[in-house]
């Protein structure tokens, strides 16, 4: 198991080092000066160009790359070219906010997902799997950030129980901390429910199939025991996949609810570092996904051990 | 269970006792929350949405729009512009001109303060002065004439002129950015090429460093130090008095979230909220819709370096065929929020006149056409660049295409996001080298509102603004420009700058917009200038 994990973290390092070329390549390469940018509307070439040299972007591509890649191998993801602050402060204050919204979708994902997949495939062809496969085919349907304004509208301005945007971290208080996170989360949520239950459902079918589910049956075990202990836990391996590719997603992806809800996370740093082309965010943000996508894919095939004992490292 | 008339006196008396110390106790609870109350009552936050997300902080590195603002926040200015436009001294007390207007002297009103509570001296101020003199236009324009800064002692300062120049207070005073803000010597002598790292201000807030969350947050307390005029506030003169205790700046990037925010009572301000709204929102009886008498200006631009508009006579067809209100009613809907303006000043501003528009902007297409076949037009494609993420301005270069096509000419959009556009402009190379022909663009109409800032009428070939027009006419007008010191003077050759423009087609100015602030009803005080200001609110 150590050296799996020593050999599956060796191999991190050549990925890394391929995204680092790309994004830096891509960066470079995509339209869109940000000295231009910064200068502002009426700026004349020459005061463009004071800034290109300010900010080092004057210098030969190589030498670019050379030394921003001497400055990562050191810990240093740079500096960006707009806020005073490096990369790594910005995506320290926004990895907070993301990371909240990312697990508590996950969590309110998995406790409907999971149950309602088994239900509905204890229940196969019963109401309440058709019930479960038509919301399935809803949460899939409804782009994200329509479900997100129909919610913040009703819940929010009709209403009124919920705030409309904006994110308060844990440390300011449980109360307005889950009070964010809470409309932000059931919209993110609909398409990961309706993704996980789906899968939860195939899978636990099919076992239910098996024959070892067939002789727990026949042994006398209750059913709860039997759908728990045997279906869901030999189905637990492709819904472990699902989830773990869900955390992934969610922790790039949730850009579209971080606009909507205007919370501060890494997806809306992101798209701002894009949008303004800075550089040196674009390039550490994009590493930093990098890094977590590595790690859940690398714990994703750790936890599988966990749940088929065949499977040994 | 024993009822009360068994107990006995002693027993009876006893829940009375407990319920009168428990009265007793609740009467002290409120009694202290009262007490606390007003301390309480007094935290004051104005809560407040800007344009645009604060990524740069300092006002003299950038023009852009939300920095300036910042600057308002935290610095003060020698000179201010009051709501009629007037000049007028605000950290200056007093000041004269030598009878040959070539000496200027002013004295610092006493008791300024920075925000850190040390004084603010003539040292600081000519710090300032030369550090901003380096970036802004105007500012560079003044310095051209500018023989010496010097300190008289720790109040007095004298600008030395070579020659007398007509825009000293007007430069001091200026609105638009960059702003002639005060900041500390230290400060100020960061080289103009780098940002400054140190914030410490001279106006009536203190920005909180340790607070701002780039993207997210800017949080601004009052600053103590700060000692307002006397007058009434009007717009950035008069004083600048601070009634709340903290100020708050919510970045919200998605438009109808900000509309969401505003309403739910979750914001108190927002400043720009998209053009579809504003119908939404003045029907909130909880929300005031402050109509903004500052317009900004859609501009525009041609390639002057590249075919078919480096020849003057097409691009004069296209004036001819270019309207204004097509463009103004596509993009910006309700007709409160617009105006056409004939002009290459903002309407209502002191140069502003029709001097030169005569057949131009008319949407004559036939015109138009008769003057593509005397200019043989070969059938070159205009490429106009077409900005697709920014809300403002992206449907004018689609007007723009159809009233060019009308006219005659070939054209083809490009469509692309602003940043690219803003990149792919500063080519002076052919189309097929990632040129471009026309693009169009909106300013405040504070940066255009004389010959020397609005950057549009500067013709001085490769040091123009983008389009890059040669024309010696057009600088030699410009340059009497800033000489001239009568104010009839400045009207008359403001006037044949802007003839001189329409002439040789340096843009063509395609009317106003307005951008009307939203603000919850109980937050009053509002100050409606051409610039975001945050003194003088209270709120409820």
């Amino acid at each position: 198991m150590r050296a799996f994990v020593l050999r599956r973290l060796l191999a991190t390092i050549p990925v890394l080092l391929v995204v680092a070329v790309l994004v830096f390549l891509v960066t470079r390469l995509t339209p869109g000066d940000p000295a231009a940018i910064i200068a502002g509307n009426s700026a004349n070439f020459e005061q463009i160009a004071h800034i290109r040299a300010a900010l080092g972007l004057d210098r030969p591509l190589a030498v670019q790359f050379g030394s921003w890649l001497w400055d990562v191998l050191h810990g240093d993801l740079g500096r960006s070219f707009y806020f005073k602050l490096t990369v790594a402060q910005l995506i320290g204050q926004r990895l907070g906010p993301t990371v909240a919204l990312s697990l508590c979708t996950i969590v309110v994902s998995v406790l409907l997902a999971v149950p309602l997949g088994v239900l509905a495939a204890w229940r196969h062809g019963g109401w309440l799997d058709r019930a479960l496969m038509g919301f399935s085919v809803l949460g899939f349907s409804v782009p994200v950030f329509v479900l997100g304004y129909v919610l913040i509208y009703v819940v929010a301005l009709k209403l009124r129980w919920l705030p409309v945007q904006g994110y308060v971290p844990l440390a300011d208080g449980l109360v307005p901390f889950v009070r964010h996170l809470i409309l932000p989360s059931v919209t993110l949520s609909v398409t990961y429910i309706a993704l996980i239950a789906r899968v939860t459902r195939a899978t636990v079918a099919e076992a239910l199939g098996e024959d070892y589910v067939r002789t727990a049956r026949a042994k006398g075990l209750p059913e709860a025991r039997v759908l728990i202990r045997h279906a869901l836990a030999n189905a637990a391996v492709p819904i472990v996949t699902v989830i773990g590719i869900g955390i992934a997603l969610l922790v790039g992806g949730v850009v579209v609810t971080e606009s909507v809800f205007s919370i501060p996370g890494l997806g809306r740093l992101t798209v701002d570092a894009v949008l303004a082309r800075d550089f040196p965010t674009i390039q550490g943000v994009i590493l930093c996904f990098s890094v977590i996508y590595v790690l859940i894919n690398l714990l994703v095939d750790l936890s599988y051990a966990l749940f088929d004992p065949r499977i040994r490292y | 269970m024993r009822k009360s008339h068994d107990l006995t006196a002693a027993q009876q008396f006893r829940p009375r006792v407990r319920q009168a110390a428990l009265k007793r106790l609740w009467c002290a609870a409120l009694c202290a929350a009262a007490a606390l109350a007003p301390g309480q009552a007094a935290a004051v936050t104005l809560r407040i949405t800007p344009q645009s997300n604060l990524a740069i902080l300092d006002p003299i590195w950038t023009t852009a729009t939300v920095t300036r603002t910042h600057g308002y926040m935290i610095y003060d200015t020698l000179f201010g512009t009051d709501a009629e436009g007037q000049v007028r001294p605000q950290m200056v007390d007093t000041w004269s001109v030598s009878a040959d207007k070539r000496l200027w002297t002013f004295t610092l009103r006493p008791g300024l303060r920075f925000s850190d509570g040390t004084p603010v001296t003539s040292a600081d101020v000519i710090a300032s002065l030369e550090r901003w003199g380096q970036r802004d236009n105007m500012g560079q324009e003044l310095f051209k004439f500018v023989a010496r800064l010097d300190a008289v002692d720790a109040h007095t300062f004298r600008i030395r002129l070579k020659e007398p120049y007509g825009l000293v207070l007007e430069s001091l005073g200026k609105l638009g950015a960059n702003v002639p803000f005060i900041m500390p010597k230290r400060v100020a002598e960061t080289p103009a090429d780098r940002q400054i790292d140190d914030f410490t201000g001279s106006g009536p807030y203190m920005f909180k460093q340790d607070e701002w969350k780039p993207g997210a947050l800017v949080v601004y307390v009052k600053n103590p130090y700060y000692k307002p005029r006397d007058e009434p506030p009007s717009g950035t003169a008069g004083g600048k008095r601070v009634y709340v205790d903290r100020v708050e700046w919510h970045i919200i990037a998605d438009p109808q979230t900000q509309v969401n925010a505003l309403i739910s009572g979750e914001i108190d301000v927002l400043e720009q909220p998209a053009h579809e709204y504003y119908a939404m929102l003045r029907r909130d009886p909880n929300i005031r819709v402050l109509d903004n008498k500052y317009g900004a200006m859609v501009i525009l631009r041609f390639n002057q370096l590249q075919p078919p508009f480096n020849d003057v006579r097409l691009r004069r067809a296209a004036l001819v065929a270019l309207s204004q209100k097509p463009f103004l009613q596509a993009q910006y809907v309700s007709s409160d929020l617009y105006r056409t303006c004939r002009s290459v000043y903002p309407c209502g501003s002191a140069y502003a006149s029709e001097r030169g528009m005569n057949g131009l902007l008319g949407g004559d297409f036939k015109r138009a056409r008769s003057m593509l076949e005397q200019a043989r037009y070969d059938g070159t494609p205009v490429v106009i660049l077409q900005p697709t993420d920014l809300a403002t301005i992206s449907r004018l270069p689609l007007v723009a295409a159809q009233q060019l096509r009308f006219a005659g000419f070939k054209v083809e959009l490009q469509s692309m996001d602003w940043q690219t556009l803003v990149s792919r402009r500063a080519n002076r190379g052919p189309v097929a080298q990632g040129g471009w022909n026309v693009f169009l663009t909106t300013f405040n109409g504070l940066d255009l509102d004389n010959p020397v800032v609005n950057p549009a009428l500067n013709a001085s070939c490769g040091q123009a603004w983008v389009g890059w027009p040669c024309d010696p006419e057009l600088e030699r007008l410009r340059a009497q420009f800033v000489r001239a010191t009568d104010p009839v003077d400045k009207k008359r050759i403001a006037e044949q700058v802007q003839e001189r423009a329409l002439e040789i087609a340096t843009h063509a100015p395609l009317g106003e917009y307005f951008q009307p602030v939203a603000v919850r009803k109980n937050v009053t005080g509002y100050l409606n200038a051409p610039v975001y200001l945050y003194w003088n609110l209270r709120k409820r």
